[in-house]
């Protein structure tokens, strides 16, 4: 029932298990040991080596023609990143966060996502724009945002979001090698989770959901960091005596409608978790997407846990509040699971 | 409609020499005139021309005079004039067309800017890389593009350039290194700088190296995406020259008013990159001063900034009437009128006759009418090709729904086995 998942490994349990920053790490090595064009961009990724480390030790190895540190211009090197892929060079770019990509919207955009159709084809863009979101961090309310709706609402870009160490370099492979202009979204607080990951290649299909728990009583879909604490929710539901299927969007745009609505299909009850603010956010378009698709099939309204719609307080009480998390997710399960008469 | 079009050149001297630029609004400040080079002496090096451009050699009728310009100056420059004609009666025919709704959007005009154009493009190699802004038909044309592809991209049609996706603004020819076309203001000159990034991947600094040209208005050195890319371009040590074409106007506000610097060559200062303002209404001037840009960029990695002083003899845009000019500085523009100075200069030199003048002004007509043709007779991109270019890999569930769709195909949730 659940997409084709090329990258589950062959003998599974026998896989190293590392965190999601060093599954990024490889891909980015194994890649340009692979291809020479394969060049990185960005603030402080050269000596400093990324200011979340994802870069380390890609300096020493390739040099600083290939492992380019820029100076604060996100505009200027992204779009520079778009001109070097437009002339053949695969440039991988770092924004530090998400929240300072706004400072490149023009290029990314009205630029990378419209140069090959604009064109009428004479030019792809292929290039790579990692980017870390996320919040609870204290890092106040312009460093902790979720934006990744602005760009997946943009035809032409491509927006990936892994959840696990496994997907996370399978996707930046994937993303790497795609001749389209793609936003890898990564997240801060899934840096140091762990999983295992398969050695040698494995390149992720580009725009497919995958169940990554099946399941029959209840549909959770998320992404990145939310599809993470939904398996971790099933897992917990599970000991209950109650099956939660966890849909992992992993590629926001192309979003695949039919995963979602076969899962909804089955289980007749959905809760999206979204770790950006509810009004217009990525739950809003995957609600709409069920009530259409899979109308026939609910047992209940589709409910979504996302952001309280605020600027991020700083303050460790109100910020943890503020952020939708497991136990919200816990409850809205619950009340799911009560209004449909749900035996436990 | 020959090339006097917009008006006599009223205030030329007889051997229509170029005048040092008096227009209120691009007198930017007194000592700009001294950097501005109207040196027209030098000798230019006779293989400038590149290859496959698409020009016609100058025709060779005998002179009532004699001329002591060589055959191969001649030839040059007649076929500058050649190409400065075309684009005047190109974009003529664009207004006229956009008034008869053959065009839509928005629509730049190059009138007044020929020279520059002519010069910039003689001075670029067929291996150099070129991005503009939306002002661009003319280097379209100068590029080698055929007129009635570039007349059906305005058009919207199949044969388009860019296939009918673009527009005026949008302009393409990847087999001409012709990168764009930029209708978003400062949106080209990032690009730009990263294409000549991806060069110094590819070869080394060297008279044979490639290069890149970047395009843009006066009014496009306030943005930021400009003086980020300038130092980019810096620091990276990147074979690049930006070059402003300064017409004294962005849309209706002048240099003066929206730079705190409006000797716009000056703004390289603060990245070290070097900066030169020419007067733009003789391309031998202009070519002149974009190749050596070009040459340090491509043999010693020097970007380079070169400020090009020219006209803008329409409003912004076709819809734009230019209320905002007073009388007296229309009156003034038409007399500055670069098309018709240059052609009574080239025949007081004996580069040209009357006749011959005459008879490029007759061929640009027919080249553009017959590119009207070809444009109305293209067919419109069809329905079923919507969706052809969004992306170039092509992916599972990348959305082909027509407005009203339903998001999911009727009996998706039928079938035995998905």
């Amino acid at each position: 029932m659940s997409a084709p998942t090329k990258n589950a490994p062959a003998a599974p349990g026998t896989d190293p298990v590392i965190t999601y920053r060093q599954a990024l790490h490889d891909a980015l090595q194994s890649e340009m040991r692979r291809d020479e064009s394969v060049i990185l961009l960005g603030e402080e990724i050269g000596i400093f080596e990324g200011s979340y480390k994802i870069t380390a030790g890609l300096l020493d190895e390739f040099g600083p023609e290939r492992v380019r540190d820029t100076p604060i211009a996100e505009e200027g090197f992204v779009g520079a990143a778009i001109g070097a892929a437009m002339l053949g060079m695969r440039p991988v770019v770092e924004i530090m966060t998400i929240n300072f990509s706004l400072l490149a919207i023009d290029q990314i955009v009205n630029h990378a996502a419209k140069i090959y159709g604009m064109f009428g084809g004479q030019t792809a863009v292929p290039m790579v724009i990692r980017t870390p979101g996320g919040g609870g961090q204290q890092l106040a309310a312009t460093h902790s945002q979720n934006l990744e709706v602005w760009y997946a609402h943009v035809p032409g870009l491509k927006v990936l979001a892994p959840s696990t160490p496994a997907d996370a370099k399978a996707m930046l492979t994937a993303a790497i090698r795609d001749d389209d202009p793609v936003l890898l979204l990564e997240n801060l607080s899934l840096y140091n989770t762990k999983g295992p990951v398969p050695e040698g290649e494995v390149v992720a299909p580009i725009g497919r959901a995958k169940v990554t728990v099946p399941g029959t009583d209840l549909t959770v879909v998320g992404y990145s960091r939310s599809a993470a604490i939904a398996r971790d929710v099933a897992d917990r539901f599970a000991k209950k005596g109650v099956s939660i299927e966890v849909v992992d969007l992993a590629s926001l745009r192309p979003l695949d409608r039919e995963t979602i609505c076969a899962s909804v299909k089955k289980t007749g009850k959905a809760v999206i978790l979204e770790d950006d603010w509810l009004t217009y956010g990525v739950g809003a378009e995957i609600a709409a997407t069920i009530a259409e698709g899979a109308f026939d099939y609910l047992d209940a309204p589709v409910r979504r846990v996302a952001a309280a719609e605020v600027p991020l307080p700083y303050a460790k009480s109100l910020e943890r509040i503020a952020l939708p998390d497991a136990d919200a997710l816990i409850r809205v399960i619950n009340e799911q699971l009560d209004a449909t008469g749900f035996k436990r | 409609m020959a090339g006097g079009t917009e008006g006599p050149a009223r205030s030329r001297s007889a051997s229509g020499k170029p005048t040092k630029r008096s227009s209120a609004s691009k007198a930017a400040a007194s000592d700009g005139a001294a950097s501005v080079d109207v040196d027209t002496t030098k000798k230019a090096p006779t293989a400038a021309a590149p290859k496959g451009r698409g020009r016609v050699a100058g025709s060779r009728t005998t002179r009532t005079e004699k001329s002591s310009v060589s055959d191969a100056d001649r030839d040059r420059l007649t076929g500058y004039y050649r190409e400065m004609t075309l684009i005047r009666e190109f974009e003529l025919k664009a207004g006229e067309m956009y008034t008869r709704a053959k065009i839509g959007g928005y629509c730049h005009l190059n009138l007044g800017e020929e020279p520059t154009v002519v010069g910039v493009m003689a001075a670029l190699r067929p291996t150099d890389y070129i991005y503009t802004n939306y002002r661009e038909h003319g280097y379209a044309l100068a590029r080698g593009m055929e007129p009635g592809r570039v007349m059906a991209e305005l058009f919207g049609r199949s044969d388009g350039v860019s296939s009918g996706r673009g527009g005026s603004m949008h302009l393409f020819d990847a087999s001409r290194r012709f990168l764009g076309g930029y209708g978003i203001v400062g949106g080209q000159i990032p690009p730009a700088t990263g294409a000549a990034l991806a060069l110094t991947y590819r070869g080394k600094p060297g008279p044979d190296a490639e290069a890149v040209l970047c395009q843009m208005g006066d009014g496009t050195t306030n943005i930021g995406a400009f003086h980020e890319s300038l130092n980019l371009a810096a620091i990276w040590k990147l074979p690049i020259v930006y070059v402003v074409i300064n017409n004294g106007l962005g849309m209706a506000t002048t240099v003066e008013h929206a730079s705190g610097e409006p000797l716009l060559y000056k703004r390289g200062c603060s990245y070290r990159i070097e900066g030169k303002r020419v007067d733009g209404d003789d391309p031998e001037v202009v070519r002149r001063a974009t190749e050596e840009m070009l040459r340090r960029a491509r043999e010693e990695r020097k970007p380079g900034l070169l400020e090009i002083m020219s006209h803008r003899l329409r409003g912004h845009s076709v819809v734009d009437p230019a209320r905002y000019r007073s009388r007296e500085e229309a009156e003034k523009l038409r007399s500055l009128d670069p098309l018709p100075s240059y052609r009574r200069k080239l025949v007081a030199d004996g580069v040209l006759t009357d006749d011959e003048s005459a008879k490029i002004e007759t061929e640009s007509i027919q080249i553009v009418d017959r590119a009207v043709a070809f444009a109305d007779s293209s067919p419109e991109p069809p329905a079923n090709e919507l969706f052809r270019y969004t992306y170039a890999s092509p992916v599972p569930n990348t959305s082909t729904l027509m407005p009203g769709d339903p998001i999911l195909p009727a009996g998706w949730d039928k079938e035995v086995s998905r």
